[in-house]
């Protein structure tokens, strides 16, 4: 503690679980965007990635809730957001977006793996037959015509997807930016600031993936899909970096009332996350790299590795800036007078531990779905079952 | 055919059991509240609820930072004891010859402000003046609190009172950020949010909240801004007044006599 803050203010409420919330709903939406790029743009460089995209965005989507939910202090109402939901508050909606988001997700993977999933139905033994049985809703059989249907409907769906997962996400940012008592976060601006992020984000965390799974896989790289992802990666970056810096720049050119103790947040209290992570390590080194890659003409390999270090960069950025916006936030005084102090917990259902955990749960989702579907279509080749594992994977 | 006929029964048991869902869960609420409206709910003074309009005001000028009101209060509405937990609290404002604010609220003036100075900045400095400012929820007309519960659990009385419904609380804490104010923390036991609800309890029996009972120099004065011959207008209608952070919308109607730049 340092100066005054009101008494009430001793406690930091919205704590790590509050930052890889935004984070993890982040990596939906960048991902869905770079799925939708390709089923609706028809941006045919990302086809090796595209079904990739779309189960990575289910499997975050289906963690998104839990963060919120071990959060609360009565998490068994939780329902009540559904139940009795107050539509003035940008929570509540959140959750019927969140819900409506899925059952597109969820319809669109469906559609998208639909052939396959037939196919295993057919194929296969045992239990594995009786899931995709299950999966396949129990029509085995398609037409040409029901497939065009299906490839119709699949547009549609992507295309309406492209909205509700920018309002998702902006809505995440508007939860904050809505916010009048605290003037870290009251702008207009942080809905936009959080959607370029969260489609930074989630293009890095499928360059990352996918070369890891490449590798895993001992799969060729498909080099033409990974510098067009990088490129969009490099666009969004620096829309993202201005409108960020946008946004300070002219709290510091109004210098209201608040200034004087947001200029102290950011080069006191938060300066390393703030300027050093989310900035610099974040965003200014992976634009020069990202550059780099794109205009020198470097060793493939190297060029390879450059990428996946930038984007793993840009992914460590964003979550600095999850945590400087949440956490940050929550330092300044609402009397404008001093600062909270922040000790972040191991232990505890709000501790690292914990949050690790809740972090690491998409990842294992994924694993499992893309060992059930695998969503690799290589060129010219049908879609081969590769399932994920050490032994696959030739470590053991 | 038979493709679309199995998706389209697929989607109308979805939504099917969707709404079942909402009905099942919905319904017995929809009932007791019905019953609980059926029944009109009186004041003391057998005026309705509603017809009150209850308004606060805090006299910066008489406050003597004893902290009585806090004490009070902590004892009438069970607030557990330390620093975090406060419905009210007391702030003590010193300002220097050399024109610097300092501001503390030592346990939230529960055991009043014995010890000075404060801290080393103000030693070494000369005092020019010093004064307390008595805090609680404003119960504000417009207020961030109610706006973004998302269950609706914090609400408005008819008679301008915000309260918490703490047995629907689902404890999320966005009222705590939206308060301007501070005026509002998380109840460890209970896991819900609590604030001051100026003793709703008490003002319905009649009796005025705590905290003005105790005041031992008048410098809360609790009534109904609608009556004319109450104590709360007549002092308004004679002092300046201000409120606090006006310039974000919340209408506050904690009012208060005294104002000084940075008390905010
Ligand atoms: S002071 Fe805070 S808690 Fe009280 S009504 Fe206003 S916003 Fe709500
Ligand atoms: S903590 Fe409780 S009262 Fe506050 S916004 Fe959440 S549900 Fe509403």
């Amino acid at each position: 503690m340092e100066g005054f803050i009101y008494p009430n203010e001793g406690i930091i409420e919205w704590d790590l679980l509050i930052v890889i919330y935004p984070y993890i709903t982040g990596l939906v939406a960048g991902a869905f965007v770079v799925s939708s790029l390709y089923h609706v743009f028809g941006l045919g460089r990302l086809k090796t990635v595209a079904r990739f995209s779309l189960i990575t965005a289910l499997a975050f989507l289906l963690v998104t809730p839990l963060p919120l939910v071990v959060h609360l202090g009565r998490p068994e109402r939780a329902l009540e957001m559904f139940l009795t939901p107050n539509l003035t508050s940008a929570m509540s909606v959140f959750g019927y977006i969140w819900f409506f988001y899925l059952l597109i997700l969820v319809a669109e993977v469906w559609l998208v793996f639909r052939q396959d999933i037939i196919r295993y139905a057919r194929t296969a033994q045992g239990t594995r037959k009786t899931v995709f049985s299950v999966l396949s809703l129990g029509v085995l059989e398609t037409t040409d015509e029901s497939r065009s249907v299906d490839g119709k409907l699949i547009k549609v769906l992507a295309f309406i997807g492209i909205p509700v997962a920018f309002l998702l996400h902006g809505y995440v940012g508007f939860i904050f930016g809505a916010v009048k008592a605290n003037p870290w976060w009251s702008t207009p601006l942080m809905p936009i600031i959080f959607l370029l992020s969260a489609i930074v984000s989630g293009i890095a965390l499928l360059i990352v993936l996918y070369l890891v799974v490449s590798r895993i896989r001992r799969a060729t790289v498909d080099h033409r899909c990974l510098h067009f992802m990088a490129l969009w990666l490099g666009g969004f970056l620096s829309a993202a970096v201005v409108v960020e810096g946008l946004e300070v720049f002219s709290m510091l050119y109004e210098q209201e009332e608040s200034w004087d103790i947001i200029y102290q947040l950011i080069t006191r209290k938060i300066a390393t996350s703030y300027f050093g992570i989310q900035f610099v390590l974040g965003s200014l080194l992976p634009l020069i790299v990202l550059g780099a890659t794109a205009l020198a003409s470097i060793q493939e390999r190297v060029k390879t590795g450059l990428i996946f270090i930038a984007s793993s960069l840009v992914l460590i950025g964003v979550f600095a800036m999850r945590w400087n916006v949440v956490i940050g936030g929550q330092l300044i005084s609402k009397s404008l007078r001093g600062f909270n102090d922040f000790v972040i917990p191991l232990w505890g259902l709000n501790g690292i531990i914990t949050t690790a955990v809740i972090f690491a749960l998409p990842f294992i989702l994924l694993a499992v779905f893309t060992h059930f579907i695998p969503p690799w279509q290589e060129d010219g080749q049908k879609p081969e079952r590769k399932p994920l594992g050490l032994r696959s994977s030739g470590l053991v | 055919m038979s493709i679309k006929v199995s998706r389209r029964d697929f989607i109308k048991m979805g939504a099917g059991g969707l709404l079942g869902g909402i009905i099942v869960g919905g319904v017995p609420r929809l009932f007791t509240g019905l019953l609980n409206s059926a029944s009109p709910v009186h004041a003391a003074d057998g005026i309705g609820l509603e017809k009150h309009r209850w308004g606060f005001l805090c006299d910066n000028e008489k406050c003597i930072g004893c902290g009585r009101c806090v004490v009070a209060c902590k004892k009438e509405n069970d607030v557990p004891l330390g620093q975090q937990y406060n419905r009210t609290w007391v702030e003590r404002y010193i300002i220097t010859t050399d024109d610097k604010t300092f501001v503390d609220s030592p346990n939230g003036g529960y055991d009043g402000f014995q010890g000075y100075p404060p801290g080393p900045d103000v030693a070494s400095r000369q005092v020019w003046k010093s004064f307390f400012v008595p805090k609680l929820c404003n119960q504000c007309d417009k207020p961030p609190c109610v706006t973004v519960c998302p269950v609706g659990a914090t609400y408005k009385t008819d008679d301008g009172v915000i309260l918490v419904d703490q047995d629907h609380c689902i404890g999320c804490r966005y009222c705590i950020q939206a308060c301007p104010y501070g005026a509002r923390y998380f109840l460890p036991g209970k896991r819900v949010v609590d604030k001051c609800t100026w003793c709703y309890h008490r003002i319905n029996r009649g009796l005025i909240p705590a905290c003005a009972e105790v005041c031992p120099v008048g410098a809360r004065v609790f009534g109904d801004i609608d009556d004319p011959a109450g104590r709360l207008k007549q002092i308004l209608s004679e002092k300046r007044f201000y409120v606090l952070k006006p310039e974000l919308g919340t209408e506050p109607k904690v009012n208060y006599i005294g104002f000084e730049k940075g008390v905010y």
